[in-house]
This record gives structure tokens, sequence and C-alpha cells, in this order.
């Protein structure tokens, strides 16, 4: 979820965030620089030094690994820090950082095994206390860490974050130091891509120096990754930029091939783009709505369009009454059928987003045509899966969006488009002013009708797309999808060690999914980025996020 | 209040006498407040005779009928009220009916303003986008004269402690701007955002200039000899303020509402460009205006549109204000 | 004056505090939950909720609120935001940029709006006067967001004139420019239409004709007597302009990538902070209260005539 929960919350931020989501279609790479018409003299300073810059957004919180949601804290965090595993940029594999190997039986009792000789970057070896600690610092509901849920699957992660009252232990349980480079994790029940998450931030460790005062360290963290903070350039300045430089140290694969990075701080992607065009940015990470259609002739070669793993759809709140009751499957499976997906990524995203046909993001293993004939534009079944499903629930079709994101516009087609098939009025866009007030409807079960709602992968699991989302009490579960079936083959799926059956599990639930169809899939979000004619090699991974370390500075 | 216990002594009617007062109201948006320093002055100027409305309305008449901004703004404006109460006739589209497949379809003989990305033809839209704009222009407006109107009045006939205290409100009010006081009032109002909560929004945060003019002219006549006389011949208060002093207060009133019609327009669509305006079923030049700059690059007729008939209407109530102030002000002819 | 002074200074007391509930009531009456938006699509954690809203009071009722509030700005106080940034860190980085904003708006509408309305007045009826007529009246009919939009796209974007997008976090007078022209547009247009009605005024004044007749050369007469006369209307506009200016920014900062007072407050708005909101409308009523009285003063000074008690 971080993805969405970034690329959602950037939308909350109003006309901000313009292009929440990038995303989609061709994968083709154009990468070569050319370098040719690099006229742009203009500025230049970008880039000196060997450092070069890069769009992001301040950081909503300190910056402590287990604190950060969004892309702005996400950003310099995963600059600074490395965990056990990172992921391939390519692929979204998960391959070993810190880990010399972790391993398990039962997908309950996992032991780490470190690579030694990393430090932090004031020179503090890496030990297994240092992941041991921070994980237990993150945990602690008094340590108010906004990504503390990450560690729910641990053993002993209750006492450290009780629902109610004072944590009754400092240490989860499930977490033993066996010497310097070792330590074990047992979880509550087993997870079979447990590994596959140690990527993520709140896995990241921590140097002793964080624990003298947490919230001045927030203002000037010490990771072991790639990057240190450059205080002597700046650091972080408010709302201004974080500079980092490369850590010399590193004793990662990913060394930083620039010198150092300026993560500049902007208020909308309209203006990043318009700096990027004048080369005083030098990588974007999204383009605004407004460029969509121009931003391959205005850059060329220097313009990036590749899939990434993320998904947006239309939920449905299953716990009202009039949409659970039986046939209401039949006008969800017929709404499906009116959304002309093709002709909607045409108009509004220039043909850049990819229609789609399956809960899992192509990219994600065992990604393949399990929505089939729901998903496919068919007017004519469409009116009548609706009329034999008993018409629509509360006579009309609301979908619900932020107004101050990038989403208005295509709620807007899509319910144009289901107008269209089932006749005139038959749905309209319900607009909340802020995401936050959408967001306290939505997570409060008090939406009558459907609701916009994305995913983004955290890490390239069929897990975190479906177990997360629609298991029953799940975290993100906001439809209330309750489906025994799904339940039961979600279980066993999340326990299989061996990766085929475990997929093979997952499209079964899958096709239960379908028939239910407790949200309505409709596009895959690709990666729309650029670069200044001052860098090259610029990468992104298939999460949307820019390969930092591999940028050179020409 | 210095300027206030000062214009019991002498004062202004509002404005007449006062050069330039037509540029002030525009402090609705701009926000400012001179006040204290237009009434210190009038006793500089000559004072207009107060007691004769009608001479003054004839005679503003006669010079509006020589006025070409008069005639231009007023047909534009029948133009525009028209097709905001019958849209139909100007155009057999519907502005909802929007196949996506006619997506950013250029200007041509089928759709004359061009199709949007959404594929609803921009002719239609804003033909029937005059009437959202419009309502909240002129319902705004009538809003604001009301409350203005009374506010001002009540303090200026009865002055005293009640002046003071409503000297502080309106004090407090005018220190928050248009924008940002209907910014946060919208929002506080996420779920039931209709054309009359924007009306609410504006006219809350909008009311100042009428009442401090309104005040100033009850205060003038209330001084005055014939009210004297009225009131000692047994007139009694409301048939003093309906017979006497509403008709003084009346024309500085009429040319900031004309003015301040045109602010209201164009902060609706201001407000609609930040995601918090109309509801969007609505259809309103603002919404449009604001999904159109997304496209500017590559399809700026989208903006043309609707901005051009935003800004006619805008334009059209700000010059009838203009031609009606010039009217009322000789020194001007 | 200094008894003048002194009662307008403690008048400011009762609007200030009734400026700041208002502001802060509205912004109560969001709702919203804005702790729970910080965590985007995924499910909120219960327990990091609660203890945040139990931090920021955001549980107890308004008055109770509006109290803590009002304590703390009294010691100087002005709250931190959702994220734990004092708000008066916020305020100290916003301001000067707003301020320099602001000081390049007018710097734009007083050369230009006088010049223009001087030439208007002097050639009454003539060619120049529509001109400039038209010109302002279109400026003001067209919404400053279109304008924003229009003129950064080809002043910025298509002809490279100005910098379409102003410096992150530390904007430069040259990225000012074309913000300050938007921003600055619609009272240069007042400006210019004060300034031809005031000098279209004092034209035919006596003490024009006098010093005509006199023989003195043209030049001298406009200059020295008509236009100093005629600008005291237009100055004390100015006066309260500069610091609406700095409150009317909302829109112009958003699309120049400008991070002032005006998007702090609209940011600040949609994530429903409240302290934020508060903080910058209450510092922003402060300037316009101070302005105003500036600007009375100011007219006591430019014009003999009246004097305060």
């Amino acid at each position: 979820m971080r993805g969405t929960t970034r690329a959602k919350w950037l939308a909350g931020v109003g006309i901000l965030a313009l292009a929440a989501t990038a995303c989609g279609s061709s994968s083709d790479n154009k990468k070569s620089d050319t370098g040719s018409g690099a006229g742009n003299s203009a500025s230049g300073g970008s880039s000196s030094g060997g450092y070069y810059t890069a769009s992001s957004t301040e950081p909503q919180n300190l910056l402590q690994p287990a604190n950060a949601n969004e892309t702005g804290g996400f950003y310099p965090l995963s600059m600074m820090f490395r965990g056990l595993y990172t992921y391939d940029p390519k692929t979204g594999d998960t391959v070993p950082a810190m880990a010399e190997s972790m391993d398990t039986t039962d997908s309950v009792n996992w032991t780490v095994k470190l690579k030694s000789g990393w430090t932090f970057h004031n020179g503090e070896p890496v030990t297994a206390k240092s992941f041991v600690d921070a994980w237990n610092w993150g945990a602690l509901s008094t340590n108010k860490q906004i990504n503390a849920t990450w560690y729910q699957p641990i053993e002993g992660y209750d006492q450290l974050h009780p629902e109610q009252g004072e944590p009754t232990a400092q240490t989860m349980s499930g977490l033993k130091v066996v010497d310097d480079n070792t330590f074990t994790i047992k979880l509550t029940s087993p997870i079979s891509s447990f590994k596959a998450q140690m990527g993520y931030t709140p896995f990241m460790p921590l140097p002793t120096e964080f624990y003298k005062d947490p919230a001045k360290y927030g203002e000037a963290p010490i990771g072991n990754g790639p990057f240190q903070l450059d205080t002597a350039a700046g650091g972080w300045e408010r709302k201004k930029q974080i500079t980092v430089k490369r850590y010399d140290n590193y004793k990662g694969n990913d060394k930083a091939k620039a010198a150092g990075v300026k993560l500049v701080f902007y208020t909308t992607y309209d203006a990043a783009y318009t700096a990027l065009r004048d080369n005083k940015l030098d990588v974007i990470d999204q383009m605004p709505t407004s460029a969509i259609a121009s931003f391959q002739k205005d850059l060329g070669d220097r313009a990036i369009v590749q899939p990434q793993l993320s998904i947006q759809k239309i939920g449905f709140p299953l716990y009202d009454p009039e949409w659970s009751k039986p046939g209401a499957e039949k006008v969800r499976q017929g709404l499906s059928m009116a959304i002309d997906r093709a002709a909607i990524t045409k108009a509004i995203y220039k043909g850049l987003e990819v229609p789609a046909n399956d809960f899992l993001a192509p990219g994600i293993p065992g990604h393949a045509d399990v929505c089939g004939d729901t998903c496919k534009f068919n007017p004519e079944k469409a009116k009548q899966l609706v009329a034999e499903g008993g018409g629509i629930p509360h006579g009309k079709l609301t979908i619900a969006t932020n107004a101050d994101g990038p989403h208005r516009e295509w709620v807007t087609a899509v319910c144009n488009s289901i107008n269209q098939v089932i006749g005139a009025g038959s749905c309209e866009p319900k607009l909340y002013p802020e995401f936050s007030v959408a967001r306290k409807d939505i997570s409060g079960h008090k939406m009558q009708g459907a609701y916009r709602t994305g995913w983004k992968a955290d890490y390239p699991f069929p897990d975190n797309f479906l177990n997360d989302v629609y298991r029953t009490g799940a975290a993100s579960n906001d439809a209330g999808y309750s489906s025994p079936v799904f339940d039961n083959l979600a279980k066993q799926a999340m326990a299989t060690a061996d990766k085929n059956q475990s997929l093979d599990l997952w499209k079964q639930a899958e096709a239960q999914m379908v028939k239910d169809l407790p949200s309505i899939p409709l596009w895959y979000y690709t990666t729309k980025a650029g670069y200044s004619t001052n860098v090259s090699n610029v990468q992104f991974d298939v999460f949307g996020n820019p390969v930092f370390t591999e940028v050179t500075v020409k | 209040m210095p300027e206030y216990e000062k214009d019991h002594e002498h004062l202004p009617t509002g404005s007449q006498e006062q050069p330039g007062f037509g540029d002030q109201e525009f402090r609705t948006v701009a926000l400012a407040d001179t006040e204290g320093m237009t009434v210190e002055k009038t006793d500089v100027y000559a004072e207009p005779a107060p007691g004769k409305p009608r001479g003054a309305w004839g005679e503003a008449w006669r010079e509006l009928r020589r006025s070409p901004r008069f005639y231009v703004s007023a047909a534009l404006l029948l133009l525009l009220v028209f097709m905001a109460l019958w849209p139909g006739v100007f155009s057999s589209a519907d502005p909802n009916n929007c196949p996506i497949v006619d997506t950013d379809i250029k200007p041509n003989a089928d759709h004359w303003f061009g199709t949007n990305t959404q594929g609803c033809d921009i002719y239609a839209r804003t033909v029937y986008g005059a009437r959202a704009s419009i309502t909240v222009g002129v319902v705004t407006t009538a809003l604001v004269v009301l409350l203005g109107g009374v506010i001002g009045a009540f303090a200026g006939y009865f002055g005293g402690w009640i002046d003071a205290i409503l000297a502080r409100v309106t004090d407090v009010f005018f220190g928050i701007p248009l924008l940002l006081g209907a910014l946060v009032f919208m929002s506080a109002f996420p779920e039931d955002r209709t054309i009359w909560l924007v009306v609410g929004a504006l006219g809350v945060f909008g009311w100042m200039q009428i009442a401090r003019i309104m005040r100033g002219s009850v205060v003038t006549v209330k001084q005055s000899d014939y009210v004297v006389a009225a009131r000692a011949l047994g007139a009694g208060t409301p048939r003093i303020l309906m017979r006497h002093v509403l008709p003084n207060a009346i024309a500085p009133v009429i040319v900031v509402a004309t003015i301040s019609l045109g602010t209201f327009i164009a902060t609706e669509a201001t407000l609609s460009f930040l995601g918090i305006g109309l509801p969007p079923t609505e259809v309103s030049w603002g919404a449009d205006i604001s999904s159109a700059t997304t496209v500017i690059r590559d399809q700026p007729y989208q903006l043309f549109f609707p901005s051009l008939f935003l800004s006619v209407t805008v334009l059209s109530f700000i010059l009838l204000g203009d031609a009606v102030r010039d009217a009322l002000d000789p020194k001007l002819r | 004056m200094g008894r003048y002074v002194i009662r307008r200074l403690l008048m400011m007391i009762p609007v200030f505090i009734g400026t700041t509930f208002l502001i802060y009531y509205m912004v109560y009456q969001l709702g919203g939950d804005p702790i729970s938006a910080m965590f985007g699509d995924r499910g909120a954690d219960p327990v990091f909720v609660a203890q945040k809203r139990a931090e920021l009071h955001l549980d107890d009722s308004l008055i109770v609120q509006y109290w803590y509030y009002l304590k703390g700005l009294l010691q100087g106080d002005f709250g931190t935001t959702l994220n734990g940034i004092p708000v008066a860190d916020e305020l100290k980085r916003a301001f000067p940029i707003s301020i320099r904003l602001a000081l390049v708006a007018f710097a734009i509408e007083v050369v230009i709006g006088v010049t223009a309305g001087l030439i208007a007045g002097l050639k009454r009826g003539k060619f120049a006067d529509s001109v400039v007529l038209v010109v302002t009246l279109v400026v003001i009919s067209i919404p400053v967001f279109v304008l924003g939009y229009v003129l950064q796209y080809f002043m910025g974007l298509q002809w490279g004139w100005f910098p379409a997008t102003a410096t992150p976090g530390d904007p430069t007078w040259e990225d000012l420019i074309l913000p300050g022209i938007v921003l600055g547009s619609l009272s240069l247009a007042f400006v210019a239409r004060l300034t031809r009605t005031s000098i279209v005024e004092n034209i035919r004044a006596d003490y024009v004709r006098t010093a005509t007749a006199k023989g003195l050369p043209r030049r001298r007469v406009v200059t020295v007597h008509l236009l100093r006369n005629s600008l005291i209307p237009v100055v004390t506009f100015l006066g309260a302009d500069l610091g609406s200016l700095m409150a009317g920014a909302i829109v112009t900062e958003g699309i120049f990538n400008v991070d002032g007072v005006g998007r702090l407050i609209y940011l600040s708005v949609t994530r429903h902070e409240s302290s934020t909101v508060v903080g910058a409308v209450a510092a922003l009523v402060m300037i316009y209260l101070v302005m105003n009285l500036i600007v009375d003063l100011l007219y006591a000074v430019l014009d003999p005539r009246i004097r305060y008690a």
C-alpha cells in the first residue's frame, strides 16, 4: 500500500497531486540518451558538482523508518537505508541486501543471517541488534509511528501495540538476537511471503545514535544505505529540499553512481514539469495531467513510459443491504461491462494506461485474464445483467472521489460511460472536497454508493493485492467483503511455501472474487516520467520510483 | 471608532461625492477598507442634495440613455439572462450527453465549440453553464444587499453601542478575504454542496461593503432637515426608513451591487477551480474552465469558450455598474 | 493623534479575537478525519489515531480547543501542525516569501497602474483613454486562475520571457515577476482607473487652472500640482492593498509553485490543520488592521485638511 497510500496521500494534498499514479501501457523504455538538443544552457546549475535534482514533496513526518507512508518521506528513507532485502528494479523480485540468508521451514519461524562489514554512515557496524531494537521501537504504540501495523505479524506485537491502554512490554517476544550477525523472527501465523516485505522501510535497522533523541535524529537521519544526508549542503531544508551524498563505505551492490542528489519539493507536478523543461530539474517521477498528451513529444528520448505495479478500481459498499442482497453481484457485473475501459483510457490518459482484466497488476506473479468477459465492454449484456439484478441499488450509482486530486476526470468519464449504456441519470460522481473527508466515510463504512479505490504494490506478491484488501477483516478491506470461500483459499495460499501451488490457490480465490465482484478493476497505471539533458541512465523500478543509485550526471 | 463617531456629525452619502468610489468596492475582492478616510474627506466636497431622489434618477436615466456602454452591457446581459432561463432555445444538444469516443474534437460544423476530453459538446455546456453562474451572481448579490442593507441601516439608524458592535462585526468579516472565507466555509460543508451553499458562502463574506454604504447613507439622511421635520410631524421609524432613507441609499448600493455581482461570478469560478465550488452535476463555467486548464497545452479551445463567456458576463455587469455610476455622478460627465 | 492611535489599537483586540474565533469555528466545522487521512487508502491504525487526537485536543469541544489555542497564542505559541512542526516556524518561512511576492506585485501595479491612469486621465476621451479602459476591464473580468495559466503558458513556457515556475523554497526576484504580474493585475486595473478618475476630477480644479494661468510649464503642472494631489486616493488604496496582496495569493501561489502564505493556508485547509490556518489568518488580520491604521494616518499626512483627534 505504500504506493497507493502515497498516490492517494498526495492526491489528498490538493491541486497538487495531479498525476497521482502514473501509468501504463507500453513498456517501451526509452532510455537511451541523445543529449543532442541539449542547447538549454539556461540553468544547468542543478546538476553541478556531480549532484542531480529529483522532484519530491516535503516529508509529512520526521524521517524515521517506520514513519513514512508517502513519497515525500519514502524517497529519502529508501536512499539512506537498506534492509535485509531490496527489490530488483526491473522485476520487483526480492534480492538480498544486508541478509546473507533468511530461512524458514514453516513460514512461522525465520532465521536471519546478516552479511558482515556493513556500517552506518557514522561508522557504527550494523548488527542483528540494530534491526531488532529498531523494530521494537517502531512497534511500540507510544512512539506513534505511522507504519507500526507492519510489525503486526510478529509475535508479541499485541503487547507493544494494544488496542486499548498502555503497552505491557517493550520488546516483541518474536524477535531474538542470537549473535551479532544472527537473529530469529517468530510470526503469529504462517506467511510465506514475509521475506518479500523485508525491503520496505519499517524493516530498516537503526543505529544506537537514534535512541538518544529520536526526534532530533528524525531531522537528520543516519542510515546504512547508498546515500547519506549531506548536512554540509543543508541536509533537510524544510519546504525546500533534502540533499544527500554518496556513502562511499556502502557495502551493497547498488552503489550510487552520482555524487549526490537533491530531492526538491514541488507543490504541483505542473510546476515540477515546467522546471524539468527548463532544465532546472533533472528527474521527475510523475507527469502532470496537463502534460500527459504532450510529454513524449516534448521530451523525446527523455520520456519514460513503463508498467507499474498498480491498479485503479471502483469499490462497493457491501455492508449496505442494498448492495449485498442476492442479485446485486449481477448489477456490479453489469456495471463493469458498461464501462468502456479502452475508450476512457484513450481519451483521458491518451492510451497510456492499460485496461484491467485481473485484480492483480501485470508483473505480479499470477497475473492472468481472470476477469474475462466481466471486464469487457458489452452494452447489451450490461443492460441485461443490471435488469436481472433488480436495477441499480438506491436508483442511481454514485461514485465518490475527492475533488482535489486527479481522479475527477476519469470518475466522470466512467459515469458518462455507464449513463450511455444503462440510461441517462444512472450514474453521477460524488465529489468530496478533500481526501480526508472521503476517507472518513469510506473507512467508517458510511458509503451508499461506489467509490474509487486504488492499489499500488508494496511488494510484488498476490498477498499484497488480495489478502490485504479482500480478506474478511483485513485492514484495508473497505468494502466489507466477506467470502468464506475466498478467505479459506487465501489462508491456504498464504501458508503454502511452494510458489506455484500458492499462485494456483490465489487464482482460485480470484475466480470467486470475479463472481462476487466486490470491486470493479478498471485499468493499470504506467510510470510516466522523464529527465533533463543533464543526466543519463535514468530508470524507474516497477513500483514507479526512480532508481536513484543508477542515475549518472553528465 | 473615530470614523464612526465622526460621521455622526456630518456624513457622506456613501459615494456620490467620492471620486472613484466605484473602484473601491472592488475591495470586496482586494479587501481593503478606506472608509475611515473617505468619511473624513467628505465635508470637503460639495454635498449633494439628498432629498430629491426622483430628480436625480431622472437625470441619471437621461444620462444613461446617452451611454453606449449602457446599451452594450444591457444587451449582452439580456442575452445571457435569456440563455440562463431558456438554454434549450440556444442549443438542442444535451450538455450531459458525453460519449467518450467523441473526445477532444476540434470546433467543427457539428460541434461549434468542439468537444471536451469527456466528449461533451462544449457549445451546449457553455450555453447551459450560464444558468449556474448567473444564478450565483444574482442571488448572492440579492443576499448581500439584503444582509448588508439591514445591518448597515440598523447601525446607522440607531447609532450608539449598536453601531459600535456592528462596526466591530463588520471589521471581523472585512479581515477575512472573500476567497479565503468562502474556501473554508465551503470546506466546512462537505456533504451538501449545492448552488445555495455557494451563494451562502459568498454572501456571508461579501456583505460588508454594502453595509458601510448603507450605514453612511442612513447617518446622513437621519440628520437632514426634512427627516427631522418628518419626525416632528410624527412619522414612525419604518416610514422614515422606507420613504426617505432607502431612496437615498439605493443609488450607491446599486452601483456597488452590480459591480460585485461580477466579482461573485468570478469567485464562484475560482472556487470550482479549487474543487470546492458547485456540485459536479451542475453544469458550470467554473468547473469546465477548471478541467480545461489541464489541456491548455493541447486543446486551448476548451479553455477559451467557457472563459470567454464568463469574462463577457463579468464584464457586462461591471460595465453596467460603471455606466450607472457615471450617470449618477455629475462630476464625471 | 496619539490618543486616536491608542483607541484604534485597542479596538483591534475584539476584532482580532472575533476573526480568529470565526476562522477557528469554521475550521472546526470542517469535519473529516485528518489523522486517518494520513494513512491514505491503507486502513488507519486506531491506536495511532487515538493518541494523535488526544495530543492535539481534537476530541475536546470547540470552546475548549479555542481556549487552548488562545492561551498558547498569548504565550507566543502558535501551536503545532499535525506532523509536529511548530506553526510559528511555518509562518516564519512562508511570510517572507509572500511579502516578497506582494512587493513585486505592488511595484508592478504602482508603476504600470499609475502611468496608465495618468495617460488615460490626461487624454480623456481620446484613443489612449479607451485603450486603458478596455484593457483594465478585460483584466478585471478574467478570473485569476485563467490569467495565471495563460500567462504562464505563453510568457513562461512558449516565449520564455520569465521563469514559468518559482524555485522551490526560495524563489528569486526573477521567479516572482510572472506571479507578481498575475497577482497585481487586478489591483493594477483598479489603480489605473482610480488614478484616471482622480486626474479627471482634479484637472479642472482651480489650483490647476491657476498654475497653468501663471505660466508654469505643463510638465510641471502635471507632475507637481496635478499628480501629487490626484494620488491621494491612490496612495491610500495602495496602502490597504499591500496587506491584501499577501492574503489573495491562494491561487497564484499554487500555479507558480510559490510556497507562501496563500499556499500554506490552502494546504492546511485541505488537511484540516486548524492551528496553521488560524495562525496564518490571524497574522494576516493583524497586517490588515495595521495597514488600515497606517493608511488612515497617511491620509492625514497627505491631506492637511484632515485631523484626527
